[in-house]
C-alpha cells in the first residue's frame, strides 16, 4: 500500500507503569514527507507514544526503530547522531530561561558545530524570522513571551539543526483559534519548503482536518484506526463518530 | 560527507565559482572563513555561482551564501546562480526571504551617579518591602489573635517536623563535634596549667551562650530559609498563590505564620538539644584527656555554671527562628518570572538568613555584656 519508506516503526509495543497497562501491542508506520497525528481521548497514551520516539521513555517491550535504528540497542554515539536529526517542540516550549531568545535557538548549533558566531547568530535570526516572530523578539527571555510565541521560539529552536524529523506535543494547544490556524499553516509550509516530516499530538480537530496527512486514533491500548481523514470518514464506527464529536 | 569546497576563477568582468561537497553545518566552518576573507577584484560586475556538484545543502550552507550575497548588496555586481535541485532552490529562496541580519539593541551605559542613585532606591524599596510584608504579618497574627481559629495548626505542625524535628540528626553531630574540637584545643593549654577542672566551664558556657544557638541557626538557616524560598517561589511562578488569593486565602496566614510560628517554637528545642549533645562531646574529651570523670564534670557543672547562660542561649533561639523563617519566606514572594529567579532568591535568602543571624548574635552578646549579664 505504501511505497514510501517508513521512517518510524512501532512494532507491538507494550508500555506498563506498574499494574496500568497503557499500551497494549501498539504497531503502526510513520512514512517519509508526511504529517502524521497520534490522536486519542486524554490517558489514551499519545504523549507517551511520542516520548518513546525521542527516547525519553522506554517501552515494556516490543520494538520501535527511527530513521532506520532500533531504539534501545544503540551506542552514545549512536544515539546523539540520531538526536541530531530530529527536532522537538515540547507543549510549553519548554525554553531555558536563563537564555534569551537567539541563545535558546543557537545552543544547539554552537554545541555541535564549529561554525563561526555571526554564521550561527545569522542562522538563529533567519529561523526565528522564519516561524512569524519579529526581529527584535530575539533579545527577550522566554519569561517575557507569551504562550504563542513560546511555541513559536520552541519551533525555530527544533529547527535550529535542519531535522530531518520534528516532533511537536500538542502544538496548537493553549492558542486561540487564529494563531492556531496560523500555527498549523506555518507547520504546513515549513514541511514543503524543508522536506521535514512531522509527527504530531494533537487535540484540535481543526488541526486534524486541515493540518494532518495521516494519523492513528489509540483507543482501548491499541490502535483503533491508522490511516487518512477520508479513509477514517469512510468508517461508521461509533467510537470514531464519538471521538470526533467531543472534540468539538 | 565530502566537506565543502569552492573553486574561482575570475575572467574580465565575471566571477565563477564553482561549489561542490556537503554544505552541511558540520562541513562548512572552513568555507564560511575562506569566503569571508575572498577579496573580490574590482572590475567584476557578474559572480556566477554554480551548485550543481553539491551534495547537500542545509540552513547553515545556504546562510552563508547569503552572508556572501549581502557584501554586493549596495554594489553594481550581480548574482547569478545555476544548478540547484528545485527542492533546494525552494530552500533557498525560501531562507533567502527569511534572512536577516540583526545587531542587538544598545543598551545605553548610565553613569556612576545615576547607577549609585538607582542603587540605592533599591535598597530603600527593598527594605520597604520587607517591612510591609513584617506588617502583613502582624496582621494576621492579630487576625489570629482575635479569632485562633484562623491559625493554621496542621500546617504548623508540618513545618514543625520538617524544619525542626527532621534537623535534629545533622544539629546533633555538627554540635556534638564543636564540643569536641572546643574540649580538645583546650584541653592542652589547661593542663600547662594544671587546671583542668575548668574545662567544664569553658565548653559549657561557650556551648551554651554561643556555640549551640549559633550553630543551630546556621544549620536551620541552610536548610529551612532556602526551602521556604524555593517552596513559596515556586507557588509563585505557578501561579499557586495567585489563586489561593482568588479563593481568599490569605498567604501571610496560610503560609507564612505556619512557618514562621513553626521555626519560633521550634529552635529552642534544637537549640536545647545542640547544649546536650556539645556538653557531651566535650566531657567525652575531658574524660580521654583530662581523666574527668562524666559525674566530677556534671557535679561541677551544678555548682560552677550559672542557670543564666543556658536561658539566654534558649532565648536568642526563638529570635533566630523569627528571622531565619521571615526573610526566608519574604524572598520567596519576591521570586518572580521565570526559573533562574527562584536559584538567586534562595541563594540571597541563605546568605541574608546567616548573615543577620551572625550579625544579631554579635550585638545581644555587647548589649548582655554591657548590662553585665
Amino acid at each position: 500500500m505504501f511505497d514510501k519508506s517508513s521512517l518510524i516503526e512501532f512494532n507491538d509495543v507494550i508500555t506498563q507503569f506498574g499494574p496500568n497497562r497503557v499500551h497494549d501491542g501498539v504497531s503502526f508506520k510513520i512514512n517519509q514527507g508526511e504529517i502524521f497525528g497520534l490522536l486519542g481521548g486524554s490517558g489514551a497514551g499519545k504523549s507517551t507514544l511520542l516520548r518513546q520516539m525521542i527516547m525519553l521513555q522506554t517501552p515494556t517491550s516490543g520494538h520501535i526503530s527511527v530513521l532506520g535504528q532500533t531504539l534501545g540497542t544503540l551506542s552514545p554515539s549512536e544515539i546523539e547522531a540520531l538526536q541530531l536529526q530530529w527536532g522537538v517542540l515540547f507543549q510549553f516550549g519548554a525554553l531555558f530561561s536563563s537564555l534569551n531568545v537567539l541563545e535558546n535557538v543557537s545552543v544547539t548549533l554552537k554545541e555541535y558545530t564549529k561554525l563561526p558566531t555571526e554564521i550561527i547568530e545569522d542562522i538563529a535570526h533567519t529561523k526565528i524570522k522564519m516561524v512569524g516572530l519579529p526581529p527584535h523578539a530575539a533579545w527577550l527571555y522566554p519569561s517575557e513571551l507569551s504562550g504563542g510565541m513560546k511555541k513559536r521560539v520552541g519551533l525555530a529552536r527544533a529547527l535550529a539543526m535542519d531535522p530531518k524529523l520534528l516532533f511537536l506535543d500538542e502544538p496548537t494547544s493553549g492558542l486561540d483559534p487564529a494563531s492556531a490556524r496560523a500555527f498549523d499553516h506555518l507547520i504546513i509550509e515549513l514541511k514543503y519548503m524543508l522536506n521535514l516530516t512531522i509527527v504530531m499530538v494533537t487535540h484540535d480537530l481543526e488541526s486534524i482536518e486541515y493540518a494532518l496527512d495521516r494519523f492513528i486514533i489509540l483507543h482501548n491500548k491499541k490502535v483503533l484506526i491508522e490511516g487518512t481523514m477520508d479513509e477514517v470518514k469512510q468508517l461508521h464506527n461509533p467510537v470514531l463518530d464519538n471521538f470526533f464529536i467531543t472534540n468539538k | 560527507m565530502n566537506p565543502a569546497k569552492i573553486d574561482i576563477k575570475s575572467d574580465n568582468t565575471t566571477l565563477h565559482i564553482n561549489s561542490s561537497g556537503a554544505w552541511f553545518h558540520h562541513s562548512i566552518a572552513d568555507i564560511s572563513k575562506q569566503l569571508k576573507q575572498f577579496v573580490i577584484n574590482k572590475n567584476i560586475i557578474t559572480i556566477a555561482w554554480d551548485f550543481s556538484a553539491i551534495e547537500e545543502l542545509d540552513a547553515s550552507g545556504i546562510i552563508v551564501i547569503i552572508q556572501f550575497m549581502r557584501r554586493f548588496d549596495s554594489t553594481q555586481v550581480t548574482f547569478t546562480y545555476t544548478g540547484l535541485k528545485p527542492e533546494q532552490q525552494r530552500m533557498f529562496l525560501f531562507y533567502r526571504k527569511n534572512s536577516i541580519h540583526s545587531h542587538p539593541p544598545v543598551v545605553q551605559q548610565n553613569g556612576l551617579f545615576y547607577r549609585l542613585g538607582q542603587f540605592i532606591i533599591e535598597q530603600f524599596m527593598g527594605f520597604m518591602a520587607f517591612i510591609h510584608f513584617i506588617g502583613e504579618n502582624t496582621y494576621q497574627l492579630w487576625l489570629i489573635s482575635c479569632k485562633p481559629s484562623l491559625f493554621r495548626f496542621k500546617a504548623m505542625l508540618k513545618h514543625l517536623d520538617a524544619s525542626g524535628l527532621r534537623s535534629l540528626p545533622i544539629i546533633g553531630l555538627t554540635s556534638f563535634l564543636v564540643g569536641l574540637v572546643i574540649a580538645y584545643q583546650s584541653a592542652e593549654q589547661l593542663q600547662q596549667f594544671g587546671a583542668n577542672i575548668f574545662i567544664v566551664e569553658m565548653v559549657s558556657i561557650s556551648v551554651f551562650r554561643e556555640l549551640a544557638p549559633m550553630i543551630s541557626a546556621i544549620v536551620v538557616a541552610g536548610r529551612s530559609a532556602s526551602a521556604y524560598t524555593a517552596e513559596l517561589g515556586t507557588m509563585k511562578i505557578t501561579e499557586e498563590i495567585d489563586a489561593m488569593r482568588t479563593m481568599g486565602f490569605e498567604p501571610h496566614r496560610f503560609l507564612v505564620i505556619p512557618r514562621v510560628t513553626a521555626l519560633v517554637l521550634a529552635m529552642p528545642l534544637i537549640v536545647f538539644f545542640a547544649d546536650l549533645l556539645g556538653v557531651f562531646g566535650g566531657m567525652l574529651i575531658a574524660q580521654a584527656q583530662l581523666g574527668i570523670t562524666f559525674s566530677e564534670f556534671i557535679a561541677r557543672l551544678h555548682t560552677e555554671v550559672d542557670m543564666k547562660h543556658i536561658i539566654i542561649g534558649l532565648i536568642k533561639a526563638p529570635f533566630f527562628g523569627l528571622l531565619i523563617a521571615s526573610i526566608g519566606c519574604f524572598r520567596g514572594f519576591q521570586v518572580t518570572g521565570s526559573t533562574d529567579s527562584i536559584g538567586n532568591f534562595t541563594t540571597i535568602s541563605v546568605v541574608n538568613a546567616i548573615f543577620w543571624v551572625i550579625a544579631s548574635n554579635a550585638l545581644i552578646s555587647v548589649l548582655l555584656t554591657e548590662i553585665g549579664i
